[in-house]
C-alpha cells in the first residue's frame, strides 16, 4: 500500500511518488506552465489541501443536521473520507472528466461544485444542478456501478475526438470513473474493465474502499484485496492508503498521466473509512464494532496532515482556528440558506429530455400545464406534485 | 443584528421523518429541560425509528420554554417535540424566501464556493454578517416546505381544487376528502356531492364505486349521513380531573376521564400494545402445557454464597436467577428438542443449535424479554455479566430492539415480587419459558427429620404442538436435579 504519511504525520521518502509531486515525475508532466504545475506538496498547498478538508467536514456535518431536522431527505456522510476525495479531485486535471458517486463531497469541493447544489439534490429539488460540462465533472449518480460505464463510454468518446496521448499536456484529457467497495462488485464495473482494456481508454478507477457496503464489510464481497481484481484484465493497479492526503495525490496523478498520455486504464483502490453510517436512513452501530471505528479515527485523514504540517513548522494555531471559523461559517450559511430554497418549476422536467425541441415533450408539457391549471392556485406547485 | 432581544418568538421543534419514509417514533431520551439554553444543531430528543436510534439537533437555538412529549411516547412524524424560545438565544434559521439561493450563495460567500488548494496561506474572510441579519425575520416562522414534516395539518397536501356549487354546502371541509381527479369529476358530474360519500377506498380514499353506491342511494332515498367516519378524532387533551396515579408529571395529552369520573380511558400504545399483541398471539396459537416442580435451593444458595465471597466474583453481581439459568442451560443440553420453535408456514419444526436466553424484565416502559445471545456458550461468569448487563440497559429504557428479537427460550422471574408460581405464557416463537418463584425458608423433610431449607417453585410452560409431556417433564426434573445439587452441573455441563 501507497502511503507518504503515517498516520503520525511522519512522511515517508519515495523517490517515484516524491518527483510526481515535484512536478518532475509521470509522463511528460512539468511541460506545461498552467496552474497545476509545480510542487503538489508545498507548506502553501498542504494548507490548502488541510483546509479543503476542514470545510467539506463542516459542510457534512451541516448536512447530516440538515436531514435530522427534516430538511434533507436523505444524506450520505462522507466522513472519515475527505484526504481520499480532496486528494484525487486536486490530482485531476482542469480538463480531465470526473464521474463521481452520491458520495463525493470533496470531489465536488475540488472540482468547484458549490456544497449548497449537493443539498439541493438531497432535498431533492434538483437532479444535479450543475454543469457538467462547465465543471468537467458529472453529476452525482445514485445508481452505483453505473460511474465505470459512463467513464469508460465518455474515455472511448475522448479517444475518438483525438485528444488523447498527442503529447499535449493542455488538451489530453482522461476519464476517472469514482465508486465504492459495494459498487466495485456490480457487473458494470467487470463489463466496463473489458472495454477500458480492449480499447486501451483513458480512465482512471478510482474505488474508495470505505470498509462497508451499507452492512456488508469488504472481506465478504472480496477474497482478494480490491486491487488485484482488474489485473485479470490486465488493467495495472496499485492500493493506497486513502487517509494520506498526498498518496492520494500522488497515485491519481501517475495514473491520470500515464492514461491522458496514452498508456491506457487503471486502477486505484484507496483504502479509507466511512466514518458514519451508509446514509442517514441507517445506524452503523448495529452492523460495526466501536472498536473499528475507534481504530479509524486514530487515523483520520485530517488529523494526519495536521500532524505532517506541525512537524513541518507550518501550521500555527492562528490558521487552525480560522479554518475552523471558516468551516462553521460555511455550515451556518448553508443552515440559513436551505430555508429559502425555492421548489423548482414543475415543467423544470421537460427541460433537458432532448437536446432540441421535440413534438412528443411539447404535447407532454401541454398537458401537465393544463393538469396544474385545475387547481385554484396554479402558482402553488404543492399542487402538482 | 436587527433583532430585538426582549421579544419573544417560540418556535417548535417537530419530529422529522430521520430516515426514509418513516412515519413514527419513540422517544427514548429527552437531553434538554425547560430553561436550557440551546444553540444551533444541538442534540434535544433521541429517538427510536424501525430502522434506527437518533439523535435530533435543533434547527434553532434559544431557551426551551416546553417540553410537549415523555420519554416512551410513540409519536408520529410532525409531532411537536419541543418549543424555543429564540428571542436573545443564538441566532434561529433564518428564512429567506425572496432570495434565489443560487445568488444568495455565490454572490455573498467566498466561503461557499470551493476554493482551489493552494490558498491555504489566505482563507477568505468569514462572511457571517449576511445570514445573520435576516435572522429575526423568520424568528417566528415555522420553516417551510419541510422535507418529512407534515407542516399544518397532516395528510393530503393536495390544495382544494374548483369545484361546482353544490359541493360548497357540503358539511365536511372539502379538502379532507380523498379521492383521485377522474372520481372527483365523476361525483361532480353526477350531481353527488363528496361529502355525502362512505368512502371505502385504500386510506379512506372515495373509489369510483363509493360514487356510484351513493347516487343509488340517493335514487332510493337512503340518504347515507355523513358522519364521524369523516373527521378524524381530534387528539385528546389532558382532561382537568385527571388525578393520582394516573397523572404524568409532564401533563402530556394523555387519556380521558370519563364523565363519570369513575373510570380513566388511555390509548392502548407503544409497549403495552406490543405486550398484547405478542401474548394474544402466543395464547391462542400454541398450546400451552405448564408443570410445577417445588425444590430444594439450599445448596444452590450456598454456593452463591461462597461466589459472592470470592474475589473473582467481586465486581460481578451473581443472583439465584444467573444459577437458575445455567442450570436450565445444561438442562437444554440434555434435551436439545426443546429447543426449537414451530414454523406453521412452513410446515416444519426448526431445532436451533443455539441459545439466546430471554430475561422478562418489567421496565418502566413495561414488560420487556430482552436475550443473552449465544447464551449456551458462556461461563457462569459471562452469564451472570450478560444478565446484568440486559437488566441494567432494560431498566434505563434503552434496550435495543435487536436485543429482543431471535430469542429461544426465556426465563422470568416473579419471585422477585415475593411469588410463589404461576403460569408463564411463552414469548412468541418459542417453545418453552421457565417462570422461577420466590425462595423461601419452608420446612423440609431430609433423612426422616424436619429441617429448615431454602425451598422455591419451577414452573415450566411449554408449546404442546411440539413437546410431549414427557419431554418437559425431563427437562424440568433436569433442571431441578441441578439446582438440588449442583455438583451435577458438572457431570452434566
Amino acid at each position: 500500500m501507497i502511503q507518504l504519511l503515517a498516520p503520525d504525520g511522519t512522511r515517508t521518502p519515495d523517490a517515484e511518488f516524491d518527483a510526481v509531486l515535484q512536478g518532475n515525475g509521470g509522463s511528460g508532466v512539468g511541460s506545461d506552465e498552467d496552474a497545476d504545475s509545480g510542487p503538489l506538496d508545498s507548506p502553501e498547498r498542504l494548507r490548502g489541501y488541510y483546509r479543503d478538508m476542514v470545510m467539506i467536514r463542516a459542510a457534512d456535518l451541516e448536512a447530516t443536521s440538515l436531514q435530522r431536522q427534516g430538511q434533507l431527505g436523505l444524506w450520505a456522510s462522507a466522513l472519515g473520507q475527505e484526504a481520499a476525495q480532496i486528494g484525487a479531485g486536486h490530482a485531476a486535471r482542469e480538463q480531465d472528466y470526473l464521474v463521481p458517486t452520491y458520495r463525493e463531497h470533496g470531489i465536488a469541493w475540488a472540482r468547484g461544485v458549490e456544497p449548497w447544489r449537493l443539498l439541493e439534490m438531497f432535498r431533492g429539488i434538483s437532479h444535479g444542478g450543475w454543469d457538467p460540462n462547465e465543471l468537467r465533472t458529472h453529476p452525482y449518480m445514485i445508481v452505483l456501478g453505473a460511474q465505470a460505464p459512463h467513464a469508460v463510454g465518455y474515455a472511448m468518446g475522448l479517444q475518438r475526438d483525438g485528444v488523447v496521448g498527442t503529447g499535449d499536456q493542455r488538451t489530453d484529457t482522461a476519464v476517472m470513473a469514482l465508486f465504492g467497495d459495494g459498487a466495485s462488485s456490480e457487473g458494470e464495473v467487470a463489463e466496463s474493465f473489458t472495454f477500458a482494456a480492449s480499447y486501451r481508454s483513458p480512465v482512471v478507477f478510482y474505488t474508495q474502499n470505505n470498509q462497508w457496503a451499507i452492512s456488508v464489510p469488504t472481506s465478504v464481497q472480496s477474497r482478494v484485496p480490491l486491487a488485484q481484481r482488474s489485473r485479470g484484465w490486465g488493467i495495472p493497479s496499485v492500493q493506497v492508503d486513502g487517509n494520506d492526503v498526498l498518496a492520494v495525490l500522488a497515485a491519481v496523478r501517475t495514473a491520470l498521466d500515464a492514461a491522458r498520455a496514452g498508456e491506457g486504464p487503471f486502477f486505484i483502490e484507496s483504502v479509507t473509512y466511512r466514518m458514519a453510517a451508509h446514509t442517514t436512513s441507517d445506524d452503523a452501530s448495529r452492523y460495526r464494532p466501536s472498536e473499528e471505528e475507534q481504530e479509524w479515527a486514530e487515523k483520520d485523514p485530517i488529523l494526519r496532515l495536521r500532524r505532517h504540517l506541525e512537524q513541518l513548522d507550518e501550521i500555527d494555531e492562528d490558521f487552525i482556528a480560522r479554518c475552523d471559523e471558516e468551516g462553521h461559517d460555511l455550515a451556518m450559511q448553508l443552515h440559513h440558506h436551505i430555508h429559502g430554497m425555492e421548489d423548482p418549476d414543475p415543467e423544470g422536467m421537460f427541460e433537458h429530455v432532448y437536446s432540441e425541441p421535440h413534438p412528443i415533450v411539447d404535447a407532454d408539457r401541454e398537458d401537465y400545464r393544463n393538469y396544474i391549471a385545475q387547481f385554484d392556485d396554479p402558482t402553488d406547485q404543492e399542487a402538482g406534485r | 443584528m436587527s433583532q430585538s432581544p426582549s421579544s419573544s418568538s417560540i418556535v417548535q421543534i417537530k419530529l422529522t421523518d430521520p430516515g426514509e419514509g418513516l412515519t413514527e417514533a419513540e422517544i427514548i431520551d429527552i437531553k434538554v429541560s425547560v430553561g436550557d439554553t440551546i444553540a444551533i444543531n444541538d442534540a434535544v430528543i433521541e429517538v427510536e425509528t424501525a430502522k434506527s436510534a437518533v439523535e435530533l439537533p435543533s434547527h434553532v437555538g434559544g431557551t426551551v420554554t416546553a417540553i410537549l412529549i415523555a420519554v416512551g411516547d410513540e409519536v408520529p412524524v410532525g409531532t411537536p417535540l419541543l418549543e424555543v424560545d429564540t428571542a436573545g438565544g443564538p441566532a434561529p434559521a433564518p428564512e429567506e424566501p425572496d432570495v434565489p439561493v443560487g445568488e444568495e450563495v455565490t454572490g455573498d460567500s467566498e466561503t461557499a464556493s470551493a476554493a482551489p488548494a493552494g490558498d491555504g496561506d489566505t482563507p477568505a474572510a468569514a462572511a457571517t454578517g449576511e445570514g445573520e441579519d435576516t435572522a429575526a425575520e423568520a424568528a417566528d416562522a415555522e420553516p417551510k416546505n419541510l422535507v418529512g414534516y407534515g407542516s399544518r395539518e397532516q395528510g393530503p397536501r393536495r390544495r382544494r381544487r374548483r369545484l361546482p356549487a353544490q359541493d360548497d354546502t357540503a358539511q365536511v371541509p372539502i379538502d379532507r376528502i380523498l379521492a383521485k381527479p377522474p372520481v372527483r369529476k365523476l361525483a361532480r358530474d353526477l350531481g353527488v356531492a363528496l361529502a355525502d360519500i362512505l368512502a371505502t377506498g385504500p386510506g379512506g380514499t372515495v373509489t369510483r364505486e363509493d360514487v356510484l353506491a351513493a347516487q343509488q342511494r340517493a335514487y332510493s332515498g337512503d340518504t347515507a349521513a355523513p358522519d364521524a367516519h369523516y373527521f378524524p378524532e381530534e387528539s385528546p387533551q389532558a382532561p382537568e380531573g385527571l388525578g393520582g396515579a394516573m397523572k404524568t408529571t409532564r401533563d402530556q395529552p394523555f387519556a380521558g376521564v370519563t364523565s363519570d369520573e369513575r373510570t380513566t380511558r388511555v390509548p392502548i400504545r407503544s409497549v403495552r400494545k406490543r405486550t398484547a399483541e405478542a401474548m394474544v398471539a402466543s395464547a391462542f396459537t400454541a398450546p400451552h402445557v405448564t408443570v410445577f416442580n417445588e425444590i430444594d435451593m439450599t445448596a444452590t444458595t450456598k454456593i452463591i454464597d461462597q461466589l459472592r465471597a470470592s474475589r473473582e466474583w467481586q465486581d460481578v453481581k451473581i443472583s439465584p436467577l444467573v444459577v437458575i439459568a445455567k442450570a436450565l442451560l445444561v438442562a437444554i443440553r440434555r434435551n436439545p428438542e426443546v429447543n426449537a420453535s414451530w414454523d406453521e408456514k412452513a410446515g416444519e419444526i426448526v431445532y436451533k443449535h443455539f441459545v439466546n436466553l430471554g430475561i422478562a424484565a418489567a421496565t418502566p416502559r413495561g414488560l420487556i424479554v430482552p436475550n443473552v445471545k449465544d447464551a449456551h456458550l458462556m461461563t457462569l461468569r459471562e452469564l451472570a455479566e450478560g444478565i446484568d448487563d440486559l437488566a441494567k440497559t432494560a431498566r434505563a429504557g434503552r434496550t435495543a430492539l435487536s436485543d429482543t428479537r431471535e430469542g429461544t427460550i426465556t426465563i422470568t422471574n416473579f419471585g422477585v415480587f415475593g411469588i410463589d408460581s404461576g403460569t408463564p405464557i411463552l414469548n412468541p416463537g418459542e417453545s418453552v419459558i421457565l417462570g422461577v418463584g420466590a425462595i423461601k425458608e419452608k420446612p423440609w423433610v431430609v433423612d426422616g427429620q424436619v429441617v429448615p431449607r431454602q425451598i422455591a417453585q419451577l414452573a415450566l410452560s411449554f408449546d404442546h404442538r411440539l413437546i410431549d409431556g414427557a419431554l418437559g417433564s425431563e427437562l424440568l426434573r433436569d433442571i431441578s436435579a441441578v439446582l438440588e445439587d449442583p455438583a451435577l452441573g458438572l457431570v452434566w455441563g
